[in-house]
């Protein structure tokens, strides 16, 4: 007989959740322990286990579904003995008939509970490491997590093989609450330093430290010494292996303004009275999108043997929060108004900065931007986000002088530089999304149409 | 000419061995320095010894109820010389047992006493007056504790009539009429023991209540149970004066209400704590600091002050348990290790909330944890659940209905904070909890447990539950 696997409660008041991910697909066999799907509750995203063994002969509610009540059946599981096969499934995720599309993103609605026959589909080739080992974590640490809504992907352990404890959470609590979680692309700018390091809540260094650390330490310097986050190690991690696997090309352009300015004012005075503005950096996103619409070429992800070609330009913008970075995403930036991006990015960063934003909202992404031209950065180079291939970091925007129709002019100019996975984008290849770039921001218009 | 070792180890007790055992299985070069047995007091003089004496007491009792079982016995009697063979031969075989391990995790054994002489270096001192000087990265103080004396001069312990626990666990002669001073684990295991074979006993204790570190529920269950049993208590009573001659010690004692009584008993047990043995080994020599009371002072892992010297057990701060010791033992083995470039181990600093206790008299104690006043005065909000033996199938069949089990969790977490039981074989059911503590259970896990039937430790899974208001058979 099938076995119902229904929508856990993960908290006494949960009511209600999200079905953030699958991490088991039809056809696969799981074990009672397995880490099967990632459920958000209101307060945190918590790993949902396998209570029995078999396999998944069915999922009935899609990766992405909101609000999905307790107990509702959200996929089926055949015992040992059975045929998988002989199972009847419930109807899969949308996303199912073209595999090759990328497995992250949330599907777009529930699949119908409409009972229909349908073998379990063959494995799905495995892109990218979508799939994360279980996270080990007491009860008590378990449960602290979805009372204070501390995400245990982003607490590091301090117990028996890194295993999560009760004070891990006290500490992470302590430190800046946010939602990082292990997976998340942050971003792959230059990592920028907090302005100050905190000092509460510091334990005494002397005795607590790794040998690692002992060995680096010079004692003749005041210091202290702090745990790294969890989501300073995911940056950490992720931007080694970046540098450490993609061979970066990075091309430079300058590109004029004053266009791009003038028509944002304008934009702006016909956006106030519906309490929307436009920043440049909305205008980049934009133009960021477009060119990637218009040079598909980089925007990609190289995956080893085979090569993903994005159709739609999701964009993650690198934002600045207090302990790191983070890179809420803009999808469609090609598709969507700039009143839509302009008021998304509002309450993604609002958001980032209050570590309340929902994986969904910062895993994923075809490329990036990261705009230190507020910092007052003439122009810099940026670490890919992996496993995208193509990231912008825009330098400031300044009047400079510049070569107007052969006379010495001045011009508001900045420069980008791009950095381009060289395994999955030609030096050509970049030059022409460099180029697109700069033609929709050097002529706007362009951007509108 | 001296050896070189990667760690030597001072002391062979329960935390010293074990030490050096885990050094030697990391593969560090090991020595261990022993005055007097290995095993240290835990195996020849402590635990071991006198749970073989309260064994014998205790079959010795069940044999006097054998008639509550069907059972006939005539003229049975104890052999006081025999029960103590009998303890001494176990104690034997123990130590020989460590001997045993010693040699094959080729750990040297130096006899005599040691001292340091500078960091890293240990000067022992044989027997005989031979000396040999050793050398060592890391140096592990596990010297122990011993008694504490009576604070009167007149009541300095002789083995005469004024016994500590190593008199008593080898009496020259049987108490007639017995007074034990303090009721610590120590004390009330002896009242326990002599008073099973016969002798009259009386108990005083400074603190309101006998077995003071334990939850109040448990003292005062105790207390009802060793009365029943005749044994004579008195609670917040002091020693005034102690006066040891020919015909017995003539003892005055101020009780509660400050009115003094006199007695002479027939011999009297000091059970009245430990000092720490950290006097000439050279510990003030090359600086260790001690705490504020008087024990080496460490960090979880058995850091002195100083560098490559180490510090576990009871001549550190409490508890002073022999699996406290051990445990402390290997972390800083492990601690060790890791300093001279193992990055395969991890050790974990103590967690003190996790050490059980266990008091092997008759009902047993046992408890991990927080009593139920400690985590209302640390500001917790708490659900108390207890569960008396009575209602156990198990505990009945037995003939042991006397006994209860309690637990202590965080209202808003359901963290298990501590676990307090007394009872039949509670010694053995305790462990659960502290599996669970260590693991950092809630409530929730042990609900979900399936205790088997029939056991006493269903009264585990009914005590969680009574604290939820859900117990079954109450």
């Amino acid at each position: 007989m099938p076995i119902e696997i229904k929508m856990p409660a993960l908290s006494p008041t949960m009511e209600q959740g999200k079905l953030a991910k699958w991490l088991v697909k039809e056809g696969d066999e799981v074990r009672s322990g397995d880490i099967i799907a990632e459920i958000e509750t209101d307060k945190a995203t918590m790993e949902f286990e396998a209570v029995d063994e078999g396999t998944i002969a069915s999922i009935a509610v899609a990766e992405g579904s909101d609000n999905v009540k307790v107990g509702t059946v959200i996929a089926t599981l055949t015992g040992e003995d059975e045929s998988a096969s002989a199972a009847p499934a419930k109807a899969g995720p949308p996303g199912d008939d073209a595999p090759i599309q990328t497995p992250t993103r949330p599907a777009e609605a529930p699949a119908s509970a409409e009972a229909q026959n349908k073998a379990p589909p063959p494995p799905r080739p495995q892109l990218s490491s979508t799939k994360e080992g279980r996270i080990l974590a007491s009860p008590l640490a378990k449960r602290l997590a979805a009372e204070k809504g501390v995400d245990l992907a982003a607490v590091t352990g301090s117990g028996p093989h890194g295993r999560i404890v009760k004070a891990d959470i006290e500490a992470a609590q302590g430190g800046t609450a946010k939602p990082a979680e292990a997976k998340p692309a942050p971003a792959a700018a230059p990592v920028q330093a907090p302005a100050a390091a905190p000092a509460a809540a510091e334990k005494p260094a002397s005795v607590q430290m790794a040998d690692s650390t002992r060995a680096l330490l010079d004692d003749r310097i005041p210091h202290t010494v702090e745990k790294l986050s969890g989501m300073r190690k995911t940056i950490a991690a992720r931007l080694s292996q970046s540098m450490q696997q993609a061979p970066h090309i990075y091309l430079t352009v300058d590109i004029r303004l004053d266009r791009l300015m003038a028509l944002r004012k304008e934009l702006n005075d016909a956006l106030e009275s519906r309490g929307v503005k436009l920043s440049v950096n909305d205008l980049l996103i934009k133009a960021l999108g477009k060119a990637l619409v218009a040079v598909p070429e980089c925007n990609v992800t190289f995956a080893g043997n085979e090569m993903i070609k994005y159709s739609r330009a999701d964009i993650s913008v690198a934002v600045s929060i207090p302990g790191g970075l983070i890179t809420p995403i803009v999808q469609d930036a090609d598709g969507r108004s700039l009143s839509s991006i302009a008021t998304a990015m509002k309450d993604l960063s609002a958001r980032a900065k209050e570590g309340k934003l929902q994986p969904s909202e910062y895993m994923g992404g075809t490329a990036s931007i990261s705009n230190m031209g507020m910092m007052g950065i003439k122009q810099f180079t940026a670490v890919i986000n992996p496993p995208q291939s193509t990231i912008l970091a825009i330098g400031a925007g300044e009047q400079r002088p510049y070569v107007v129709d052969g006379a010495l002019g001045v011009a508001t100019v900045m420069s980008a530089t791009g950095s381009f996975d060289h395994r999955a984008v030609d030096g050509a290849d970049g030059a022409r999304l460099m180029a697109a770039f700069k033609e929709l921001v050097e002529k706007p218009l362009g951007m509108l149409a | 000419m001296s050896d070189s070792y990667d760690v030597i180890v001072l002391g062979s007790g329960p935390g010293g061995y074990v030490a050096a055992i885990r050094c030697a299985q990391l593969g560090l070069k090991t020595a261990n320095v022993e005055r007097e047995l290995l095993g240290g007091i835990c195996l020849n003089w402590g635990c071991i010894p006198t749970k073989a004496l309260l064994r014998s007491a205790e079959v010795f009792h069940q044999m006097k109820h054998a008639k509550d079982y069907g059972l006939a016995a005539d003229n049975i009697s104890a052999d006081l010389n025999a029960i103590v063979q009998r303890s001494r031969g176990v104690a034997s075989q123990l130590n020989k047992g460590v001997t045993g391990l010693m040699k094959k995790n080729k750990i040297d054994v130096h006899m005599g006493t040691g001292k340091l002489t500078g960091p890293g270096k240990l000067q022992v001192t044989a027997e005989d007056g031979k000396t040999t000087n050793l050398e060592a990265k890391h140096v592990i103080i596990a010297t122990g504790a011993r008694a504490r004396e009576l604070p009167k001069r007149t009541g300095k312990a002789d083995g005469k009539r004024i016994w500590t626990y190593r008199h008593a666990m080898v009496p020259p002669e049987m108490p007639s009429k017995l007074l034990v001073i303090g009721s610590g684990a120590i004390g009330i295991e002896f009242a326990s023991f002599y008073n099973d074979l016969g002798a009259e006993v009386t108990v005083i204790e400074m603190m309101d209540r006998v077995v003071p570190v334990e939850d109040a529920d448990i003292s005062a269950f105790l207390e009802k149970q060793l009365k029943k049993q005749g044994i004579k208590i008195m609670t917040s009573a002091k020693l005034e004066d102690i006066q040891p001659g020919d015909a017995g010690v003539a003892v005055k004692i101020k009780a509660k209400d400050g009115a003094m009584s006199e007695d002479t008993f027939s011999h009297v047990i000091a059970a009245v704590g430990i000092v720490p043995n950290i006097e000439n080994i050279g510990l003030e020599d090359i600086g260790v600091e001690p705490d504020e009371k008087f024990h080496i002072k460490t960090d979880g892992y058995g850091r002195t002050n100083v560098k490559g010297v180490w510090a576990i057990g009871d001549c550190t701060a409490g508890p002073w348990l022999a699996h406290k010791a051990s445990h402390e033992g290997i972390t800083a083995a492990e601690a060790i290790a890791q300093e001279l470039g193992n990055a395969e181990v991890h050790p974990h600093p103590l967690d003190r909330r996790n050490i059980p206790g266990c008091t092997y008299c008759h009902p047993q104690i046992a408890s991990v944890g927080l009593t139920e006043a400690k985590a209302r005065e640390a500001g917790y909000e708490v659900k108390v659940g207890s569960f008396p033996f009575i209602g156990n199938g198990k505990a009945i069949a037995l003939g042991e209905p006397e006994g209860l089990v309690k637990t202590v969790f965080d209202a808003k977490t359901g963290e298990l904070l501590g676990a307090h039981m007394i009872g039949a074989e509670v010694t053995e059911l305790i462990q659960g909890f502290v599996v669970g503590k260590t693991l950092e259970t809630t409530e929730a896990e042990l609900i979900q447990t399936i205790f088997p039937h029939p056991t006493l430790s269903e009264m585990m899974h009914e005590s969680t539950l009574a604290a939820y208001g859900r117990a079954i058979h109450i």
